[in-house]
């Protein structure tokens, strides 16, 4: 039909038309020859590789021209059977596993998973305080570098490229950060059932004040650049449409309902882990658009930081408690220490369990062999991750491994909602949808 | 699952006899809570009573366990159901479809789990639906909360339950001409034993378990 | 100053193998292939300040594989995206190289089960394989270091079909890793 040729990318005839592959470069060509066939939609693919749909993902646009009348979205191309997995793991083994769901926010996933087995132990109430604050004291930390990296990837896609480096390099002091307290950058299964693996190393309540007050001066550089930028504000403001009745019956939750007027955050809500001790507002926008998402992203930075300095506070009053529940057939054994060699058993913690206690002995070989032994029953916990509520749904048959462990992630309802966006809109202005969603597709896709 | 388990340190397949058999585990109960369910779980059971009239036909059974309300109904009337919790009882938002796989439940070894939440009440429920592996079928709550989309088409993947009614139930995380369900406690992990030199270390699902 | 000062008459003689491996190994420019955590990883590598892969000029992630030559596999690959990883690499013109970064990419990593494919190694070809979960951006540089090394001593012409011809023969007649039991056992 066609004259269209091209040594690497040439058109080819199907049952259903025919098909075009487009490299760059070549999409004037391609569009007058569609534009003489008379053919009024064009089917694009933007495949699982492509370096603006924030991972994994395959949207199916049909276009007329410029305006895109429908939108597909193709997920599970990183299905890990994570939950599948932890079905063959012990109770606190699965905890690396649960890390690795939504990889820009481990924490919040371990926190959930944690809550859902404490709540099934009914040792909920016996969490050490100062574990509790620990728990939010990562959970802010984590939601800050999540949402540097939703800010700086989502400004990359629409084209500026200075939030990227700020945001990176604020992400940078706070992995460090991590480092510092749990030994690694990402994926660090900290938090265990019972408590937090470790203490805070001494004096990590100064460096984290000194850390905020860091923060809060380098925020100021990514909203100087886009907070009423004409430009950045005609690429997000009314793009990416959806209200409240579109966010209730989507199931989506997050900054998408709160940029919506709904002011739902279950820290305030439904508090868990001592959030009801701590002051901090809850930020809405009212324009149910990207812009408005953007905004009140940036403004949660601030109320994460305000949180981090309060429990750095308190961390300082409950200096030397303890970080694991008191009950020793539940309370993870080992007490890690840095010796030369790197992160390992501590020497003391050796020391007892071959020379002075039979029972720490057997409870580290029980523990770290078999696990403890959950009672029967089910439980959905959810935590407010940065991107929504995150939802562990865990179903134990009295052993010692889960018997079935599903987790609702934010990512998973919101991204559902890209069709409900995007329709009607144009091209480039799913990209900016999307990345308002700021979908993880490690969680979409577990 | 359905029966009491002996023994505390046990391991099945292997020669670990560690532990003494003196202790028995109870097995999860399958009989109702009874009233008062403590909270504001009275108030969401008596409203849907006197919302929906077939209650005690509809709704097999209640059970309250860690302060958490579950209703059991029949997979006939779940849409009636769900319909009226939306609309009368004000739970707008349904946080998804959670399947789980029974075997030892004859007749009812798959179970899809919604959990339901009101926001202008800020309460959580839970409704449960049961359905047998010969008839696997439960219908779709697509029209009632438009979010089960994708959630009905991800059971469907992992357990092989067919919505009714749903818009397009294809598989989504998994290939789309993939066989079989990779979530039922039947189908294999599909691990390899790691080689190391001059040794294997069995796949996660071949190791030794404990009970 | 440098070299160019110290050449008497102003001539430098080289091999076509060092010039082309120098300039090819100077210029690499990576295809976005982020999947999972590890991409995070990459991404700071990238675009972080601190550690800084525009020092080698490889800041430029070519989104599209024509005028990429490095794939750095950076996450879990899934059985869905195995074809699509397939067509990439095929889609890059040669010379290409393959970094499977991370434990999941090497060898399937933690998740030994239905959905991962165990090693990128079973769909494309790879040069270097990195360890780690998610490695460290420091870890992903020295891989790119070696990397460099590696392009760098590429043989050419009928050197190149020597080697070609040594290394099928070396991998032919080596022993299997089950086989390598050293001191354990005969």
């Amino acid at each position: 039909m066609t004259i269209y040729s091209d040594p690497y990318a040439s058109s080819r005839e199907t049952t259903e038309g025919t098909v075009f592959s487009v490299t760059g470069g070549d999409w004037d060509s391609l569009v007058s020859e569609i534009g003489e066939s008379k053919e009024e939609r064009i089917i694009v693919n933007m495949g699982p590789q492509h370096p603006s749909t924030h991972g994994v993902l395959r949207l199916v646009l049909e276009l007329e021209g410029e305006t895109v009348t429908e939108v597909r979205t193709g997920i599970g191309y990183l299905h890990t059977g994570i939950e599948k997995n932890i079905e063959f793991r012990n109770w606190t083994q699965a905890v690396t596993f649960v890390t690795r769901m939504d990889y820009l926010s481990p924490i919040f996933n371990e926190t959930a998973y944690c809550l859902a087995v404490e709540k099934l132990l009914g040792i909920t109430n016996d969490i050490p305080e100062r574990a509790s604050v620990i728990r939010v004291l990562m959970m802010e930390l984590n939601r800050i570098s999540s949402h540097m990296v939703a800010l700086g990837t989502g400004a990359l896609e629409l084209g500026a490229m200075g939030p990227m480096f700020f945001a990176f390099r604020d992400r940078e002091i706070v992995l460090d950060a991590f480092e510092e307290i749990t030994g690694l950058r990402m994926n660090m299964a900290y938090i265990r059932p019972g408590g937090v693996s470790q203490d805070l190393p001494a004096g990590m309540t100064v460096k984290i004040r000194d850390l905020v007050t860091k923060l809060r001066k380098n925020f100021e550089d990514n909203a100087k650049l886009l907070i009423g930028n004409t430009i950045w504000m005609k690429r997000t403001e009314g793009i990416g449409y959806l209200d409240l009745a579109g966010c209730t019956t989507l199931g989506v939750t997050g900054p998408v309902l709160r940029s919506a007027g709904l002011p739902w955050d279950l820290r305030k809500m439904q508090p868990y882990c001592g959030y009801e001790n701590y002051e901090f507002d809850v930020i809405t926008a009212d324009t149910a658009d990207v812009y408005g998402r953007f905004l009140v992203r940036m403004a949660e930075l601030e109320q994460s930081l305000r949180i981090i300095e309060q429990a750095a506070d308190k961390l300082d009053k409950l200096e030397g408690q303890p970080v694991m529940v008191a009950d020793k057939k539940i309370a993870w054994p080992a007490q890690l220490a840095l010796g030369a060699d790197g992160l390992g058993n501590s020497l003391d913690h050796i020391r007892e369990i071959m020379g002075s206690s039979m029972e720490s002995l057997i409870h580290h070989f029980k523990l770290v062999t078999e696990g403890f032994r959950v009672p029967a029953g089910q439980v959905y916990v959810a935590v407010e991750s940065p991107r929504g509520e995150l939802g562990a749904h865990v179903v134990s048959d009295g052993g010692t491994r889960p018997y079935r462990m599903h987790f609702r992630e934010p990512s998973f309802n919101n991204l559902q909602s890209t069709s409900a966006m995007s329709e009607g809109g144009m091209v480039a202005d799913i990209i900016g949808a999307v990345a308002s969603i700021d979908p993880v597709m490690g969680g979409v896709d577990r | 699952m359905s029966e009491d388990q002996k023994g505390m340190f046990g391991s099945s397949g292997t020669g670990d006899t560690s532990g003494y058999g003196g202790l028995v585990r109870l097995a999860a109960s399958t009989g109702s809570t009874e009233r008062p369910f403590g909270g504001y779980f009275d108030d969401v059971a008596d409203d849907l009573e006197r919302a929906y009239p077939d209650f005690a036909d509809a709704i097999t059974r209640v059970v309250v366990d860690r302060g958490e309300l579950t209703l059991h109904i029949k997979k006939s009337r779940l849409v009636e159901v769900a319909f009226i919790l939306r609309d009368t009882l004000k739970f707008e938002m349904c946080m998804g479809v959670s399947g789980v796989h029974y075997p030892d439940r004859t007749g009812a070894e798959l179970v899809a789990l919604y959990p339901l939440l009101s926001l202008t009440k800020n309460q959580r429920i839970r409704l449960e639906v049961a359905t047998s592996e010969l008839d696997p079928h439960i219908p779709s709550l697509v029209e009632v909360w438009a979010g089960n989309n994708w959630h009905e088409r991800e059971t469907f993947d992992m357990f092989g339950i067919i919505f009714d009614g749903h818009p397009g139930l294809t598989r989504i995380l998994m290939p789309d001409d993939w066989d079989g369900h990779p979530q039922r406690k039947d189908y294999p992990l599909g691990g390899i034993a790691v080689e190391y030199k001059g040794a294997t270390t069995p796949a996660p699902s071949n190791r030794r378990s404990y009970r | 100053m440098g070299l160019e000062d110290k050449l008497p008459s102003g001539i430098l003689l080289s091999t076509v193998e060092g010039l082309a491996g120098y300039m090819r190994k100077s210029s690499v420019w990576p295809a976005t292939f982020g999947l999972a955590c590890c991409a995070i990883e990459m991404m700071a590598l990238g675009s972080a300040p601190k550690h800084d892969i525009s020092r080698f000029g490889m800041e430029r992630f070519s989104a599209s594989p024509r005028q990429a030559d490095l794939m750095i596999v950076a996450g879990r690959v899934s059985q869905k995206m195995a074809p699509v990883l397939r067509q990439i690499y095929d889609q890059m013109t040669a010379p290409k190289w393959v970094i499977s970064m991370g434990a999941c990419a090497s060898s399937g990593g933690m998740f030994n089960n239905y959905a991962i494919v165990q090693g990128v190694d079973h769909v494309v070809p790879v040069d270097i394989y990195l360890p780690g979960c998610p490695p460290r951006p420091e870890q992903l540089m020295d891989a790119i270091i070696k990397l460099h090394t590696l392009i760098g001593d590429t043989k050419l012409g009928p050197n190149r079909e020597a080697i070609i011809k040594e290394v099928e023969l070396a991998a032919l007649n080596a022993k299997p890793t089950i086989q390598m039991t050293g001191l354990l056992a005969k």
